[in-house]
């Protein structure tokens, strides 16, 4: 029996960045207990130095790999499977937090609930208004998100590295002042985390809303890093396809978070 | 080729032993690992039960004291019981069974094993991510056997909250172990979310030439299926344990009403996800139990089509009933009849493989192997478990038998007994193909009949307990349920050793068995790609994609 492989699937050498990774979680997470509890942060940032350290090292490895050449066109089209369903488990996390708010929005609890609602926003909460800081924000994510599919064509149907990477630069600048103004918004909330409901559900999705924005942006930094040495092709550009469709998924999201959180439920 | 189904991986296998089972990116040796991670994590969520049993067995507590847990009973010195206790061996036996064994051994263990065999894939679309898949697992359970030993509430260790975890008792749990019981549940979110990833890529994208979506094998669909509801349920309950951290850590009132918040919103959040969940438990059951009953009829599988819509429908449908779980927190009427109603709708689909089960045996030439009798318990302990699930789904009825024994016995019929006994018919349909040995015939048989006593004991009295009005999660009773409670604690310990002797026969068979000769040791009916393969299986298995032929029978529709 010959044994060399007839196909075009990956077959991968094994690798120790999975059990790693998962080593890593393990430190971080019961490390965030022991911060919590106020006795160490120690473990929690060891854990993390871990956890990220694995993902360059692995990310790094299929870097590699797809420059030798394993990501034949089936192998391909697995990997936008992985990404399209990643996002899909995305957007069923947001799901919990937006049915966390409408819940609220629409049922407040009050003194006499369930018989009687209450009232949203709740009695002495200061809303932002969804027309200043938030709406900037809005056309600031619209924007990154247009300059983030003008690098798409570029790469794609121009073979233009000179504009994928202007592109990307700007999807990447508009991403970082999203992030400080929705810092400076958090600054100025007359209402905090905890103790109160509209606090707790409008950091919460819109915090982790923020977090995912943090993330698409370190993904499209890396695809600007890789496009300034000249990693992508119009056929070879998986990597940024991914960190697009990812921040499509940010910028819907937040959409959804203006519409109905800011403007609907802002009372 | 009969070469290498003797001497297995010995023929080109040089790995050692860290980079082969620690560094994996083959499926067939990540399934291997989780299978036995599963039965190891069970085994210690079994002996709680056996030691809930016996605290059952008699009225007033005569082993789990404040004095200390004791294992003889001794009348002669003083017992204050110990509620805590109780408290967390319920909550760590359902959430060890729950997230660490059952979803584990069917999806992780024979999803990630015998899918890609099926469907003549070479291995799974991103085999290095589902070693990731396997290790956060063993992470998540590391975790929880932590927040087991870590303090907890009452000054003592673990947390006792039930494996819903439900606010305010989570909330308010004392200590950091239910902190670390949520990261648990986070970290096997996750690693079941990429291997759900993984399993719907691979079934979409790495299907043999020519095997279309509807000649896929029953058994691969219902891994897809289960992909699919975890895939999208998961992150739900990802976000609902978020919450119950928040709230107890950071001040947040998502579930307390002195903040404005509803603790009725964890509950409905939970369940959207405990729902497909239970679905998620039994449907890579019903894909194993096709195939077995299939096999020893020696008959294709009657209604593959319906079969295949069935399982969609039973996946769709179990994103839409969550609520028949809550009937008694005060939903309006409406929103009752409406769960109600659509509840029983899912007694069709599921009556639908139910009646092709049996009409696949209907004029078959029926074998009564060791796969197949197990396959039979299977049929009769689920029907059981759902007929009782019909009487639970009627919202007036559930007033009554609201948290009763009659709810236990009803999911552990569904779960203990269906999940539990598909299991084991397809490790004894499968034993030889992963390991290249024989089981004695007889001791599985004597492990079927002693487990198939045990468990009736253990739960069928419990409906009577149910109905006579037995509320679970309390550790003693009243002397009117003294009777049934002492059948049901003999029937729990006939199970446990049937649970030893099945780890003896395990052992038994790995060393001593008969080795295995034919690639195909059942019959010809047993017909899908990986009764072409040797036994064990090469390391590298279809390097070659298999040819039409060699799958495409065209008698399963």
């Amino acid at each position: 029996m010959a044994h060399e492989k007839n196909h075009d699937y990956h077959i991968l050498t094994p690798s120790v960045w999975p059990f790693m990774g998962a080593l890593g979680a393990f430190i971080m997470l019961f490390g965030a207990v022991l911060w919590m509890q106020g006795i160490t942060a120690f473990m929690f940032f060891g854990g993390l130095a871990v956890v990220l350290y694995v993902s360059y090292a692995w990310w790094s490895d299929v870097i590699v790999e797809a420059n030798q050449g394993d990501h034949t066109p089936v192998v391909k089209i697995g990997l936008r499977y992985g990404v399209v369903l990643f996002i899909m488990s995305e957007v069923m996390f947001f799901v919990a937090w937006f049915w966390a708010f409408f819940k609220n929005a629409l049922y407040p609890m009050g003194p006499d609930s369930p018989r009687i609602d209450g009232i949203w926003p709740p009695a002495g909460i200061e809303t932002f208004n969804p027309w200043h800081l938030p709406l900037i924000n809005t056309l600031i994510l619209l924007c990154s998100g247009a300059a983030a599919t003008w690098a798409h064509h570029a790469i794609a149907h121009e073979n233009n590295r000179k504009d994928m990477i202007t592109g990307l630069g700007i999807a990447v600048f508009l991403g970082l002042l999203f992030t400080f103004f929705q810092g400076y918004e958090y600054a100025e909330a007359s209402f905090g985390l905890s103790g109160n409901i509209y606090g707790a559900v409008f950091f919460m999705a819109t915090g982790f809303h923020g977090f995912h924005v943090i993330i698409g942006t370190i993904f499209l930094g890396v695809c600007m890093i890789r496009a300034i040495r000249g990693s992508f092709t119009p056929e070879h550009h998986i990597g940024f396809e991914a960190a697009a469709w990812y921040w499509h998924f940010v910028d819907v999201v937040w959409l959804f978070l203006f519409l109905a959180v800011y403007i609907w439920g802002g009372g | 080729m009969a070469d290498a189904a003797i001497h297995g991986h010995a023929h080109e296998d040089n790995r050692g032993f860290f980079t082969r089972w620690f560094m994996s990116t083959n499926h067939k040796d990540i399934g291997i690992l989780y299978l036995l991670t599963a039965a190891a994590v069970g085994f210690v969520s079994v002996l709680f039960t056996v030691y809930m049993r016996m605290e059952l067995m008699d009225p007033g507590v005569q082993y789990m004291c404040m004095e200390g847990a004791r294992f003889f009973a001794d009348p002669s010195s003083t017992c204050t019981p110990n509620g805590h206790l109780w408290n967390v061996l319920i909550t760590y036996h359902g959430v060890l069974m729950m997230f660490f064994v059952v979803i584990p051994a069917l999806f992780g263990g024979f999803g990630n094993y015998f899918m890609p065999l099926q469907i003549g894939a070479p291995d799974m679309a991103f085999p290095r991510m589902n070693n990731l898949s396997y290790w956060m697992y063993v992470a998540g359970a590391a975790l929880g056997v932590a927040s087991l030993l870590a303090p907890g509430g009452n000054g003592q260790l673990g947390s006792g909250v039930g494996w819903v975890l439900y606010p305010p008792l989570s909330t308010r749990e004392g200590g950091f172990s239910m902190d670390l019981a949520i990261f648990a549940v986070h970290l096997s979110g996750a690693s079941s979310i990429l291997g759900a990833i993984n399993i719907i890529t691979t079934f979409l994208n790495m299907r043999t030439p020519g095997m279309t979506m509807f000649k896929v094998p029953l058994f691969a669909w219902s891994i897809f299926i289960t992909a699919w509801l975890i895939l999208l349920s998961l992150p739900v309950l990802a976000g609902a344990i978020t919450m119950l951290l928040m709230d107890r850590n950071f001040g947040t009132t998502f579930f307390d009403p002195a903040g404005g918040g509803d603790p009725i919103l964890y509950q409905n959040i939970l369940w959207f996800f405990g729902h497909p969940e239970v679905y998620i438990i039994i449907l890579p059951g019903f894909g194993i139990i096709s195939h077995v009953i299939a096999t020893f009829s020696r008959k294709p599988v009657f209604g593959y089509l319906p079969m295949v819509w069935a399982l969609i429908a039973i996946g769709a449908l179990g994103f839409v009933v969550w609520a028949h779980h809550m009937y008694t927190v005060g939903m309006s009427l409406s929103q009752q009849s409406y769960f109600m109603m659509a509840t029983m709708v899912i007694a069709v689909p599921t009556g639908v493989k139910i009646f092709s089960w049996i009409a696949t045996m209907w004029g078959g030439s029926i074998e009564f192997k060791a796969p197949m009798v197990w396959a039979f318990g299977f049929l009769f302990l689920f029907t059981v478990g759902g007929v009782t699930g019909i009487v639970l789904s009627q919202a007036g009825v559930d007033r009554a038998y609201h948290d009763t024994y009659y709810v236990v016995a009803h999911f552990h019929y569904v779960m203990s007994l269906g999940a539990v006994f598909a299991i084991f018919a397809g490790i004894y349909f499968y034993f030889g193909k992963m390991t290249g040995r024989h089981y004695p015939e007889w001791a599985a048989h004597l492990h079927f009949w002693m487990m198939f006593i045990g468990a009736n004991l253990t739960f069928f009295p419990q409906h009577f307990l149910g109905r006579q009005g037995m509320p679970r999660r309390y550790i003693d009773y009243p002397e009117a349920f003294a009777y049934w409670n002492k059948i049901s604690s003999y029937g729990a310990f006939l199970s446990f050793a049937s649970f030893i002797l099945f780890f003896g026969i395990m052992i038994y068979s790995l060393k001593w068995g008969k080795k295995v000769t034919q690639n195909n040791y059942w019959n010809e009916y047993a017909d899908t790609l990986e009764w072409t393969l040797p036994c064990p299986p090469p390391e590298h298995t279809f390097e070659t994609l298999p040819k039409q032929e060699d799958w495409d029978h065209s008698r399963s529709h």
